[in-house]
This record gives structure tokens, sequence and C-alpha cells, in this order.
């Protein structure tokens, strides 16, 4: 293992490197670019074996990355916001067809008007596409959910591809001190990619993604629906082998409780945790859960972690138009919906295309939560 | 009705990957036909209908064509195009 | 008897073009081959789950990426140290020459050691027959219907063959159904190759078109003899006509489909000076030895 001082990018274009793809298929977008740009570097100085598909779209990228690792080998991907928006359509494919394809989003703002700084709106629109989501805190976060990220796709029990997100220039951007680990180690943790069940080898001829009348495709989308809802169990297995051999935890690999033993508990994904860390360090009426796994919502965790609270703050950074509140936000109302005496619930929809998330905005908000309506909507921005 | 004990077990492969290469002979499209090619004994055994032939339901069998009824479509090219015109159209008995 | 690598039981019309050019190529490339193929009438008709008529490995994800899903395989196979596989994407007009040619431009561009195989039926005909970029001047099509203004599709085919080779491509042809030999021989040229190699199979369409499913080879031998669609080949730039007939009048061969009956006389002259003109025009590009590559 060895410490280092890099930007976010060049950490994530290391741990790429560790997990050793046969692919690397990215298009530059902003701010991802620096990712793309370290990785290109590593290939020119001859630090990493992946073969580079320079693609002229997204959707190529993603298309690419499908294609690879149906042919049998892992591959990686980065992009952020339109990019996102742009593979839409070959995501759900890539479940679909149940291909352990691992991607980094950096988190940024959908257009339009077009605003390049850091929300969670781009994932959020894919939260049904069948993919696993992970949100991470911070750098050390993004390199071990990356690392894990790839033996949960590649896992028999699951088969799906997973997307790693890290907040744009937050993360991507900041240069913060981090641990990797040695290549002898991810390479003990991430044994090859041998799939059986999706290939394309001419020794064993299959037919990946056939045409499927309503009542095959109705039961293969429930088939899909339930491996995901399954795969809860591996990524907290993941997440409990990575600390043993790594020795970096992750709460349970799906939520983190932090000082979680009050009467007020505010949620939060991504780097506003380390924000909301802080407030909650000073305060002794309020604690943090943390969702690191937003998909397959960890729905039973986050019922005990939630019911006996006196009040739930949702903070997110995405709205769900037409809902009126944030995604996050109504499905934590639904997975309370039959506790008994169940807590207030409220809503902060917060740092849309990148506005500030100060820790006084946050403290003020706990404070008048004490006073506001359950389910009230509060947009907050100073 | 009774539910299945081993909950695991589906009736699909995963992601709906066809394993079976060429498992689609099981359709028999030879029931489109209402009128069918026959091999007549002017055959030469060219191939040339096999080489046509878009279903591939035809072989050269003992120097003569053989058509396969189960798949064969009913759509002529091959008598259209017979060198020796060895292939005369029936109407299909139903 | 070479091999055969499709299976019948197709839900293909009954003389369908496209499925014979599928055929044709696989008998071309045998076993060793990877197959990415764009949405359209063979994937529909060849892959319904849960049964293939494939006998090779192959993949459909969506209509407009069979070129970028290749290019990925193909890295792949490299990656495993395979460099015999060949890796094809395959699609129809619909696929490769508008929706999905960005990929195929991107692939281009790249030069990534693929086969990109088009088989043009002229218009999408999976989905009704609605027009395409590689639908002829004045066909019908439901999209570009004849009507009383109008004369059907108003612009003349895209020219995929010829962007493939301004992209640098080292081998492009053009190739039909109704000359099996000389598409065989292509694919087989094609496969020897490095790089991106382009190839568009000409696949008359019974339903499509308006013809009787019987005549679908007779159809694909007219159209090249009426230079409707010209067989050619651009190797390493130099550009060869690989069949060069007696032009016959084109009315010869538009007369037969129903998607050309409303065309006056007037419009089948525009049909022909257009004819004219080309065959004329790429007779002088052939004499003249040019070399693609270096001039576009």
């Amino acid at each position: 293992m060895v410490r280092k001082l890099m930007e976010g990018s060049e950490f994530v274009s290391e741990a790429v490197r560790l997990c050793r793809p046969d692919l690397v298929s990215a298009y530059p977008i902003t701010p991802q670019t620096h990712i793309v740009e370290s990785l290109a570097k590593l290939k020119a100085d001859g630090k990493i074996d992946a073969k580079f598909l320079e693609v002229e779209s997204e959707f190529s990228a993603m298309s690419s990355v499908v294609g690879a690792v149906a042919a049998c080998s892992r591959a990686f991907t980065a992009t952020s916001s339109q990019g996102l928006a742009l593979m839409h359509e070959v995501l759900f494919a890539a479940s679909g067809l149940r291909l352990p394809v691992v991607m980094i989003v950096a988190n940024r703002a959908l257009s339009a008007p077009i605003n390049i700084w850091n929300d969670h709106s781009d994932t959020m629109a894919e939260r049904d596409s069948g993919w696993i989501q992970l949100y991470a805190e911070n750098i050390q976060e993004v390199i071990d959910t990356l690392i894990q990220a790839y033996r949960i796709a590649e896992d028999n029990r699951v088969l799906l591809p997973v997307m790693v997100c890290m907040d744009g220039f937050i993360l991507t951007h900041t240069i913060e001190p981090a641990d990797l680990p040695d290549q002898k180690e991810v390479d003990e943790f991430l044994p090859k990619y041998k799939p059986t069940h999706a290939v394309l080898d001419p020794e064993r001829p299959m037919t990946l993604g056939p045409f499927a009348y309503p009542e095959p495709y109705f039961e293969l989308r429930k088939e899909l629906s339930k491996a995901v809802d399954d795969s809860k169990e591996v990524i907290s297995e993941v997440n409990d082998k990575f600390a043993k051999k790594f020795g970096r935890k992750y709460g349970n690999g799906l939520i983190e409780e932090y000082k979680n033993d009050r009467k007020i508990a505010i949620i939060g994904l991504g780097s506003v945790c380390g924000t909301l860390r802080e407030v909650v360090d000073k305060r002794k009426d309020t604690g943090l859960v943390k969702i690191k796994c937003y998909r397959p919502l960890p729905k039973e965790d986050l019922n005990k972690a939630l019911k006996r609270k006196k009040i739930v703050i949702v903070l997110e950074k995405a709205v769900a138009i037409g809902l009126g509140s944030g995604p996050v936000f109504a499905e934590i109302r639904d997975l309370l919906y039959s506790v008994k005496e169940r807590p207030k619930i409220i809503n902060a929809i917060a740092g849309l295309g990148g506005v500030d998330i100060r820790i006084k905005d946050v403290n003020a908000l706990i404070d008048e939560s004490k006073n506001m309506k359950d389910g009230e909507v509060r947009w907050l921005k100073s | 009705m009774k539910k299945s004990k081993d909950k695991s077990k589906s009736k699909h492969t995963i992601g709906g990957t066809v394993k079976e290469p060429g498992s689609a002979k099981v359709l028999k499209t030879g029931v489109w036909r209402n009128f069918k090619p026959v091999v007549t004994e002017k055959c030469i055994g060219c191939g040339t209908c096999v080489l046509f032939c878009p279903e591939g339901c035809i072989k050269i069998v003992d120097k003569k064509a053989k058509i396969d009824y189960d798949y064969c479509k009913g759509c002529m090219i091959c008598l259209v195009e017979c060198p020796v015109k060895a292939i005369i159209k029936e109407r299909e008995e139903k | 008897m070479v091999e055969e690598l499709m299976s019948p039981g197709t839900r293909t019309c009954a003389g369908c073009g496209a499925v014979l050019a599928a055929r044709l190529v696989l008998k071309a490339t045998g076993k060793d081959v990877i197959i990415c193929e764009s949405t359209g009438c063979m994937e529909v008709t060849s892959t319904q789950y849960p049964t293939t008529a494939w006998k090779v490995p192959w993949i459909h994800v969506l209509f407009e990426n069979p070129a970028s899903v290749a290019a990925g395989v193909k890295a792949a196979l490299e990656a495993q140290s395979n460099d015999h596989t060949q890796v094809i994407a395959y699609g129809g007009d619909g696929g490769i020459v508008d929706i999905g040619f960005g990929a195929v431009s991107g692939a281009l561009e790249r030069n990534d050691d693929i086969m990109i195989i088009t088989y043009d039926n002229e218009a999408y005909a999976n989905t009704g027959v609605q027009r395409s970029g590689a639908t002829p001047f004045g066909a019908s099509a439901t999209t570009t219907p004849a009507g009383l203004e109008s004369i059907g599709k108003k612009q003349w085919k895209k020219n995929i063959p010829m962007i493939a080779v301004a992209h640098g491509s080292k081998y492009v042809a053009t190739a039909s159904i109704g000359y099996p030999q000389d598409l065989m021989n292509k694919v087989k040229k094609a496969m020897k190759v490095k790089g991106t190699r382009y190839l568009h199979i000409h696949t008359p369409c019974p339903v499509g078109w308006g013809f009787d499913s019987s005549e679908t080879i007779q159809i694909a031998k007219l159209a090249v003899q009426t230079g409707m669609w010209m067989l050619y080949e651009i190797e390493d730039g130099k550009f060869k006509m690989t069949m060069k007939p007696e032009l016959k009048p084109v009315d010869e061969y538009l007369k037969m489909q129903k998607r050309f009956k409303h065309l006056k006389d007037d419009t089948i002259k525009i049909i022909q000076d257009h004819i004219d003109k080309t065959w004329k025009e790429l007779d002088n590009l052939e004499k003249s030895g040019v070399n693609l590559r270096t001039i576009l």
C-alpha cells in the first residue's frame, strides 16, 4: 500500500490501472475529463496494458464496453451528466443482457440550461436502469468502491452493471491524500472475469440480446428486478471482505450510521456526507445516515435505522420533477409508511447545479425542522 | 397453485441469452406454404438452387437437389433460378 | 458442401434477400466469427427467444451501435491474444447508413479492425418499409409515399461505400445476392485485410419493394444490369468495377416493382440520366488510376 497526494481524477486512473481492464473506452466531458486524460497519459507511458478506444461519443463508449464485456473481458468507462444521458439506451441493454460493466460517473447537473457543476440529477435519472448505484463520499472511498465494484458486478450471484458515483469537481478536481493498494493484493481480490452465462466465443456460440415476446419479457424483467434486489447481500459481503483485506470499511456496504443514536437523522449521499459529519459532530440532537448503496435501495437497513427517529431530514441533490420532491425523499417516505409511529420526514433539495451546501444552512435547517410540517419540501439555497 | 419449493429455478437463462445454436429449426416454416416447388428428374445436381435458397433448406443428396419441406416457404426462387428448369410448382395438399 | 451456419426456421418473409445475404456471408467467413448485429429485419426474425437461427456467436445490443459494439469485442479479443476471429458489425441500411452512422464513422476513423457489412433493402423494412437514407430516388416508402404532389423519395441514395473510402478504409466493396460467388469472394478478400473494412450488399425485399417472392434474384441481377446497383471494389484506394455489363434501360428494373410504378416518363428519364452520368464518371475514375485514399 502506498499513500499519495493527488487530484481525485488521477487517483481514479490509478485505481483503474490496478483493476487491470482489457479495454478503456471513454469520451471526455467536464468534469470527468481529467480521468480520461490521466488514463491516456498512463497508456502513453506504457503503465497500463488496456487497449484504448478513442470513441466519438459516450454512446459508443458504453456500446464498446458492453461488447468487450460480452467477449469475456473486463472494461472501464467514465462519464458525467449529458454523457450519461446519451448512454441511457445502452444502460438498459447492459443490465438486460446481465453484463458486469463498471463505470465511474462524475456527477454533474443535467441540461438545460447547461451547467457543469455537481449535483445528482444525472445518476438519479438512471435509477430505474437496472444498474447498481454506489455513492462515494471521498477519494479513498471512490478508489475502494471501484475495486469492490468489479468484484460485485462479476460475482456469479450478481452479474449486473455497477456505476460508482463521485461528485464532479468536488471529488474529481480536489487534491486529497489517499491510500493506493498494492497490485498483488488487488489481483488477489479481483480474480479474472470468466463468465458462462453470456459469452461471445466461437467455441461455444451463443446468441445475446434476442427478441422476446410479452410473456418471456415480463418474466425476464422480473428476474432482473430480483437479481438487483438480491445483490444487496453480495454488496455487503464484498464490503466485509474488502475490510478484512485492505482494512477499510464503509458501514455495512449499503448504509453507514454515524452517531445515529439521536432523535433526528439526516440522510445524505456522496460527498455532502463529509459536511454532514461536521454538522453532526457539533450537535447533540442529530445523527447521519449515509446511503452508500442507492440501487438496490436497502429498505430494511434504512427502515431499521430510521423508524424510531422523531425527525428524518432527507438532504438530496436532485429533484424528481413532477413529483414535487426529491426522489430519495419519496422513497424514504415509502419505506417508513408502515411504521406505527413514523417520524416526521422532510425534504431538503440542495446543491443543484453546484450550489454550495454550507454548514450554517444545514444547522439552520435542522433547527427549523422542529417546526416544519411533515412532508415539507425545502429548497435549500442561502 | 402449489408454489415451487426451489425458488431459484428459473425456466429462463440469465439475461435471456440463447445457448443452443440453430435452435430456430424448431419452427417449421413449411406450414406457411400454399404452393411447393418439386424437383423433377431433369435435375443435374448443379447446386444453383442450394446457393439461392433463402432458407438454406435444399441439399444435394445422391447428385440431386432435395428440398426439406419442413422449412420451404414456397418462395419459388429455386424454380426461377434453376438453369435447366428442373423444378415445377405444385399446389400444396392441405 | 459448405456448412450452413444459420439454421432454417427464421421468420423472414418468403423470398427474403436479407437472410440469403446472411447465409452467404457466413459461408464465406466460416465458424471463426462474432456477429454484432443491429435491430432490424434479420435480428428480429432470427433470434426469437428462446431460439436462435445463428450457429456462430452473436450479439444484439441496440439499433444504432453495432459498429461500436464490434469495436469493443475486437478490443477484448486483442487483449486475449486472439487475432484470428473475425468481428463483424452487421446491420441493415437503417442501423448502418442512418441512425448508426455516427458509430460507423467513428470506427472507420479509428480504423478499428472490424468488418462492417450492410444488408441494404433500401428502407426500414422491419418496421413497415419507411424510407431510409438508402432508399433510391423516386421510390415510394410509407414515410415518402408517392402521391398527387409527390414522386416518393426526393433525395438520391446515400453513398456509404465512398464515405468509407474517404475515411481511409483499405477495403470497400459493393455486392449483390444476385451474384453470390462475387459476394463470397469479396467477403473472403476483406477478411484478409486489417483495419476497418466495409461491404455493402444489395438485398431486394419482395414485400417492401412490391414484387413476387420468386423474383428476388432476378431483381437483384437486374439492378446490376441496369446500373441501379453498381458492383465495385476499392482496394487500398484504387477503384475497380467488378462487373461491367452492357447497361439495360432502367425502366426494365423499375417496372417490376410496385414502389416505382407511379413514376412518370420524365422522372424515369432523370433516373436514367443519373445512372448514365454516374457510370461514365466511375469509368473515368477507374481509368484514371487515382488513389481515393490519398485525395479524399
